[in-house]
């Protein structure tokens, strides 16, 4: 057999294949030879064709046949061979395969060869691979090598005893003796590897780290070599541009903040060494600057005193001003870690920072954006808002949902005048629209409501915004809810902020018309603009036919949302028209509630419906009091918790408030709308009176998707039957009517229904229709359930129903779990 | 901590790898393709540090070949931007007269 090619004249014909065919082609027909040339034992061509496979495996192709004769080669007494077999075993073996552990009688004896050239190639593969079993047989052998005086074997037993400490943690002590003189090395490589593995002890064991802290004379040590690597002349075998083995200095600063951290005495013993190398070292190339980074780093993480930090802050000022990305961007990283700590100095680089905005680089336009909000303060907010539109205005796509949020949020805290928010606003509505967060909008709605005085110069800036473009989803929404509110106040051209403009309510009621009929807006947005129209209908004096004629168009609308509306508008146009105006009266201040869940659907709730009460209704009537906390106990603790009240409104304080979650104000949502019973409208502002003729009612102006009812309790002549209605508008919503009826030939009174979920849902219990369900079937009691489910899980519930019957009283418990799916999906 | 150690010509092809981390094979070619993406992507104005998923990747590109490290978030990028030079340099003088060439 010819012999077989070498890795070169194999490096070459692979490169010449112009395909992945051809190169798949080649490779393996060398498998091929190589196979069967391991099968006929040949010992002198075995470390060529070894060091072939290994090529091909890095390339990507599958090479394990080659695995035993790695082994062989380790076994062999020439030097080549070897070299080959301990690189293979590095590449091709590692602790999955069984073959590895057959090794550790090979390295064991290399470890003890006259040769170092051997030992080191042993120490090399048992730190790149050696399982834990390998070290733990071995690592006897490693710290021998360890304290020999051969630099070239100390450091590679250094860095393979990092290795042993990382599999085997336990073996830590072990190697502490050994360590006590590694740092009295001349030898760069012994003291760089050192270093490293004194940084891996540290880390790893806090034990350690306090050890070393206190009993050695480490941190002398480390500062002291330090010293000699700055203060020393010119060495050619240390040199990088002019710097005398940075690698090492680096790794010296690294250990350095380890033990610096949390720790006073270490932090004031090197606070000289710090300063001295933050000043003496040259930033004109990279090196310089590296290492200064790793300096910062360290200054930033102990307890350095005051003036180091301000060296270290102007230090990454400096190098906010270097022309290199590099540089820019480590400086914006570190400087987000700090802004925190040291807020005030990072402050003073605040214009370069907003000028890194402008920077072309990707990673460093997002750094310079997160800076800028973190430094964002009540002195600096007009300059950094205008430098943050403009960045919004120029930036990419990704950022531009950031950027808006992160802008409401820094308005919101530090805005200085009112009118300086609603311009911002507006501002970032018009520029970056379509990128802005859903709830933004209720926010900004709110936020326009409570601004009384403000209310003309907001209505006529929105409606120009859109006059001439009407696509951004979020700014028509805001502008068709602020001109169906403030019509009137646009149409009487009463702004005194701006130069009022002439708007007849022709015009007003055109561009609301084209936002309706227009293909850009969604569903959501149609509906504010219809309900905008309804609204003015009171507003607006002349175009009232106009209005009737629209909302009736609507009526047949493909859209059922928007059907459901013109349908319940027509009608009070038609039936209703004497509660018109006071249905349509101007919404009131809205107080800021807690964004948490269960107000996050209010204020949404709130501004689509068209329905203002004049008083917030304080949440369903009598509560069950005693009996709440046993229904507690009941769910066994650990299911359910007593759920804040999240509304601030008056509400009957009772210890059912505990259990049940009030969501009180989405009572205020479509119920007028959909009260036929001519006795609610004078009652307009007593709620209780409200919902008891609403409970027999759907609650939301959403349709019933048709989800089947179930029967939650059947027992002793009572049955509870379950309807479901969910919110076209809020998905976690659930609307359950429960109806009560009883077959037996006595009535049961004084029912009291209960009911409780758990944790992850929130539960809200109207009022009954009655506490008598009579006999018979003959009539019912109704009451309404509404349950937020925001993690859309199953629906649970557990009911207790108490009752008078047959003279005695009666209770039970009973579990639902037969939900149907689309109740809580 | 280096994690890998790519040399990567500007078609993509590997010239060498190192993995100090247990990579599976099938993984490797996938990881070297999506690594010298993005470096490709980058212009010569941006700077040399890239964050991907999570490792950071620094890199240099000499004439037409890139060399890639991989680091985890202890490493000091700057520090390791340093080591890459060095790298070649010592190549440079231990093989002397180091250049790339794609086809012999």
């Amino acid at each position: 057999m010819p012999a077989p090619i070498r890795l070169r004249e194999l490096i070459r014909t692979i490169r010449t294949a112009r395909t992945q065919a051809e190169e798949r082609e080649m490779i393996q027909k060398e498998c091929a030879a190589i196979r069967s040339s391991f099968r006929e034992e040949d010992n002198t061509y075995r470390c060529r064709n070894v060091a072939k496979l290994l090529y091909m495996h890095m390339l990507g192709y599958p090479a394990h046949f080659g695995q035993l004769e790695c082994l062989k080669l380790i076994a062999s007494q020439k030097f080549t061979d070897k070299r080959i077999g301990y690189l293979g075993a590095m590449l091709l073996l590692d602790e999955r395969q069984d073959v590895h552990l057959l090794m550790t009688n090979c390295i064991k004896n290399d470890l003890n060869h006259s040769t170092q050239y051997v030992q080191g190639l042993a120490l090399c593969t048992l730190g790149c691979m050696g399982s834990s079993e390998m070290c733990r047989d071995l690592a006897g052998e490693v710290e021998k090598l360890l304290k020999t005086s051969n630099s070239y074997l100390r450091k590679k037993a250094a860095l393979c005893a990092v290795h042993v400490i990382r599999k085997v943690p336990e073996l830590m002590e072990m190697f502490l003796p050994a360590t006590k003189n590694l740092l009295n090395e001349k030898n760069h490589g012994v003291l760089h590897t050192s270093v490293v593995l004194l940084t891996e002890m540290c880390e790893r064991s806090p034990d350690m780290l306090a050890h070393f802290r206190k009993n050695e004379k480490l941190v002398p040590q480390l500062v002291r070599i330090l010293k000699n690597l700055i203060m020393s002349g010119y060495s050619p075998e240390h040199d990088v541009s002019g710097i005398s083995d940075p690698f090492l200095q680096v790794r010296i600063l690294r250990l350095l903040r380890i033990l610096g951290r949390n720790d006073d005495d270490s932090s004031e013993a090197m606070n000289d060494i710090l300063a001295q190398v933050a000043t003496n070292t040259e930033t004109s190339k990279n090196v310089g600057n590296a290492i200064l980074y790793e300096t910062v780093l360290t200054i930033m993480d102990i307890k350095s005193e005051s003036g180091l930090r301000v060296l270290a802050i102007n230090i990454l000022g400096r190098f906010l001003l270097n022309n290199d990305k590099n540089i820019r961007y480590v400086a914006l990283t570190s400087l987000l870690k700090t802004v925190q700590t040291d807020h005030n100095a990072v402050q003073r680089h605040r214009s370069t920072i907003v000028d890194c905005l402008k920077d072309l680089d990707v990673s460093i336009k997002r750094r310079a954006m997160e800076l800028s909000f973190a430094l964002v303060n009540g002195n600096n907010i007009r300059g950094m808002m205008k430098e943050l539109l403009y960045f919004l205005d120029s930036c990419e796509p990704e950022f531009k949902a950031d950027c808006a949020s992160g802008i409401f949020l820094a308005a919101e805290k530090y805005a200085p005048s009112k009118r300086w928010h609603i311009d911002t606003i507006m501002r970032v509505l018009t520029t970056a629209g379509s990128y802005v967060r859903d709830d933004a909008v209720p926010n900004l709605i709110q936020l326009i409501t409570n601004s009384v005085e403000m209310h003309a110069y907001t209505v006529q800036r929105l409606y120009k915004a859109i006059l001439g473009d009407y696509s951004q989803q979020p700014l028509v929404q805001v502008a068709a809810w602020c001109i169906g509110e403030y019509g009137d106040l646009l149409i009487s051209g009463q702004c005194e902020e701006e130069e009022p403009i002439q708007v007849t309510e022709d015009e007003v009621l055109d561009i609301l018309e084209s936002v309706l009929i227009s293909n850009m807006s969604v569903s959501v947005t149609r509906g504010y603009a219809l309900t905008a129209i309804m609204k003015l209908s009171t507003r607006f004096t002349c175009t009232v036919n106009r209005i009737k004629k629209v909302v009736s168009i609507y009526g047949s609308s493909i859209d059922v949302e928007l059907q459901q509306r013109a349908v319940e508008y027509n009608a009070l146009f038609k039936k209703y028209d004497h509660m018109r105006s006071a249905l349509l009266e101007r919404m009131p201040v809205m107080e800021k509630v807690t964004t948490n869940g269960p107000t996050e659907i209010v204020q949404t709730n709130g501004e689509t419906e068209p329905a203002p009460l004049e008083t917030k209704p304080p949440p369903s009537g009598p509560q069950p009091t005693s009996q709440a906390n046993d229904l507690l106990d009941l769910l066994g603790g650990n299911d359910i918790t007593p759920v804040i009240p999240t509304v601030p409104t008056s509400k009957p304080a009772s210890a059912g408030g505990e259990l049940l979650d009030l969501l009180g104000d989405i009572n205020l949502t479509g119920a007028p709308t959909s009260a036929p019973a001519p006795a609610s409208a004078p009652q307009i502002s007593q709620p209780p009176f409200l919902l008891d003729g609403l409970s027999s009612q759907p609650l939301f102006n959403d349709i019933t998707t048709g989800i089947p009812s179930i029967t939650a309790y059947s027992k002793n002549g009572l049955k509870i039957e379950f309807t479901f209605e969910r919110s076209n508008t809020n998905p976690s919503v659930t609307v359950i009517t429960i109806q009560a009826s009883n077959s037996t030939e006595l009535d049961m009174t004084d029912f009291v229904f209960q009911a409780a979920v758990p944790k992850t849902f929130q539960l809200q219990l109207l009022s009954p229709s009655s506490s008598v369900v009579p006999a018979f079937n003959t009539g019912t009691i109704t009451q309404v359930i509404k349950v937020l489910n925001p993690q859309k899980q199953q629906l649970r519930m557990r009911i207790k129903l108490t009752y008078n019957h047959k003279g005695s009283a009666m209770q039970d418990l009973a579990e639902v779990n037969n939900f149907p799916p689309q109740s809580w999906q | 901590m280096i994690k890998f150690f790519l040399m990567v010509n500007k078609q993509g092809q590997t010239r060498l790898s190192k993995y100090y981390e247990h990579v599976d094979i099938n993984k490797r070619t996938i990881l070297e393709t999506e690594v010298i993406k993005s470096c490709l992507s980058r212009s010569s104005e941006q700077c040399s540090f890239v964050e991907y998923k999570d490792f950071k990747l620094i890199y240099r590109q000499y004439a037409a070949l890139f060399i890639v490290v991989g680091v985890n978030d202890t490493e000091n990028e700057m520090a390791i931007y340093e080591f890459i030079h060095n790298f070649v340099e010592v190549l440079d003088e231990y093989f002397s007269r180091v250049m790339t060439i794609d086809n012999v």
